[in-house]
């Protein structure tokens, strides 16, 4: 027996359209905002730790040239040699931020270096030849860099997991949490802006 | 109004409000590829310059943009730069090959600010120079103009390698990752208009299968707008699904078959007039100075 079929017919749409509606809908109330600030949260750290092992590599460079100039600066280079020694060598865990103790050591050894190197930038300034050799400049102007970056990196990582720790925290991704992602903890964040943001400028 | 209701209400207050309070510092509008708010620079000069950077991202599509800034609102000029440019856009999504040359001179501070894509070229020792040894002359003897126009120039003989031997740039860092649901539309409207026709295991008519495409289409067009809040861009994308709804509806057999992705078009900041970033980001490279 034919039978006429509406323009529209119901019984094809009701199926995919009830799909369409569940993914709508779930997508709308944050079901994906946990994994996706997580991984946000991730790439802002691989970031912050790019900038630091990209700073502990001009230190080879920077330490050798200062040498050039002034010898008797010994023991500020000691110092940057070892810090840079102890941050480098921390084998930065591949969870480290979820893991307290590993973060907070992290945070100490990069901060340990930066002020070791705040100290030598202080230093060159007695050696007005050092501080016209091209190739110290050019160094110079790489490591303010650096400092720049990383704490673009690290303002950029405390957003994310700030964004991450809240949705972990309030309302409907703490349900989301509970029902999908029980393994989600709240992040580690940076406690303090470093203490040597800025290399120090000393005026004549 | 119910206590339940009104809680409700509170919280889509209290979430909406959330995104709206992170603190940002006022920026100057961006009314051109030469924002001069300091009021630096002549008119000839400037569209003369204008001109010079819209020939470059023309070319290579990086773009640059010179601002001269009233004052730094309080901000290291090394954060403001990167502020600014994440707020601009300046530079091609995907590449961040934008760059800013920034005057303040209230404060007598400069900066060169280089987007992810370009640092590899415009190096912190690279900006250094500049500054120092192009831009800072002329400054230290109130000529402005001259700096700003001699800056310019060297950063573009930068980029377009004329000037120093350089390493290759560096890969942009930081992809494209919101076009994901694009696909993921393609992807799924064929399967889902596949659905009815399988249980029926008959062909359905023309007219039903013109009424679901056009739902398809109308639905997927929604949900693009929803997530990319461009209108005309939902209307392109609901038109390409009700097309591939409709055909898939006449061919699927069950497995793949084929989606005609419609390609990614042009994004470029469109150069009709008006100028604005083509959303690329910045994270902290090039160099300052002060004068």
């Amino acid at each position: 027996m034919h039978q006429s079929l509406p323009l529209i017919s119901t019984h094809h749409l009701a199926k995919p359209l009830l799909i369409l509606i569940a993914v709508l809908g779930l997508s709308g109330c944050g079901i994906n905002n946990i994994p996706t600030y997580d991984e946000a949260a991730k790439a802002a750290w691989s970031q912050v730790e790019n900038q630091y092992q990209r700073r502990a590599d001009l230190i080879p460079n920077l330490v050798e040239t200062v040498k050039g100039f002034a010898k008797q600066e010994k023991e500020v280079l000691v110092q940057v040699v070892e810090a840079r020694a102890k941050a480098t060598q921390m084998t930065v865990p591949k969870d480290i931020i979820n893991n307290p103790q590993a973060f907070k050591q992290f945070q100490q050894n990069q901060d340990a270096l930066s002020s070791a190197l705040a100290r030598l930038m202080v230093v060159v300034e007695k050696y007005p030849d050092l501080k016209s050799n091209q190739n110290f400049l050019a160094l110079q102007s790489q490591l303010e860099g650096t400092e720049n970056r990383i704490s673009v990196a690290r303002r950029d990582y405390i957003e994310t997991v700030q964004k991450y720790n809240t949705e972990l925290r309030t309302i409907p991704g703490r349900w989301w949490a509970s029902l999908m992602y029980s393994d989600a903890r709240v992040k580690e964040n940076f406690t303090a802006p470093p203490e040597s943001r800025k290399n120090p400028q000393v005026r004549f | 109004m119910s206590a339940r209701l009104r809680v409700l209400l509170v919280t889509i207050l209290w979430l909406t409000a959330g995104a709206a309070l992170a603190a940002a510092p006022d920026f100057p509008a961006l009314t051109g590829r030469v924002v001069d708010e300091a009021g630096l620079l002549s008119t000839p000069t400037e569209t003369e310059l204008a001109a010079q950077l819209a020939a470059h991202e023309q070319s290579t599509s990086n773009q640059i943009v010179v601002v001269t800034l009233k004052s730094l609102r309080g901000y290291e000029i090394s954060d403001y730069g990167v502020l600014l440019g994440r707020h601009w856009g300046i530079g091609q999504k995907g590449k961040n090959n934008g760059a800013l040359l920034i005057v303040a001179p209230t404060e007598r501070k400069m900066r060169i600010e280089a987007g992810y894509g370009l640092e590899g070229l415009l190096t912190e020792a690279v900006s250094r120079d500049i500054i120092e040894r192009v831009i800072k002359p002329p400054f230290r003897q109130q000529n402005y103009e001259q700096g700003i126009r001699a800056g310019v120039g060297a950063v573009l003989a930068v980029l377009n390698g004329e000037q120093t031997v350089l390493p290759p740039p560096v890969t942009a860092i930081g992809g494209d990752h919101d076009y994901g649901y694009l696909f993921f539309l393609f992807f799924l409207a064929p399967l889902l208009a596949n659905f009815g026709r399988t249980r029926a295991g008959k062909q359905p008519s023309a007219g039903s299968r013109l009424g679901v495409a056009t739902v398809f289409g109308a639905a997927a067009g929604a949900v693009f707008w929803f997530f990319a809040q461009v209108v005309l861009l939902a209307l392109v994308v609901g038109f390409v699904v009700f097309v591939i709804a409709l055909l898939a509806r006449g061919q699927l057999g069950g497995d793949g078959g084929h989606y005609g992705g419609g390609s990614g078009g042009g994004w470029s900041g469109g150069d009709s007039g008006g100028f604005s970033g083509g959303g690329g980001s910045f994270g902290g490279g090039g160099a300052s100075g002060d004068w």
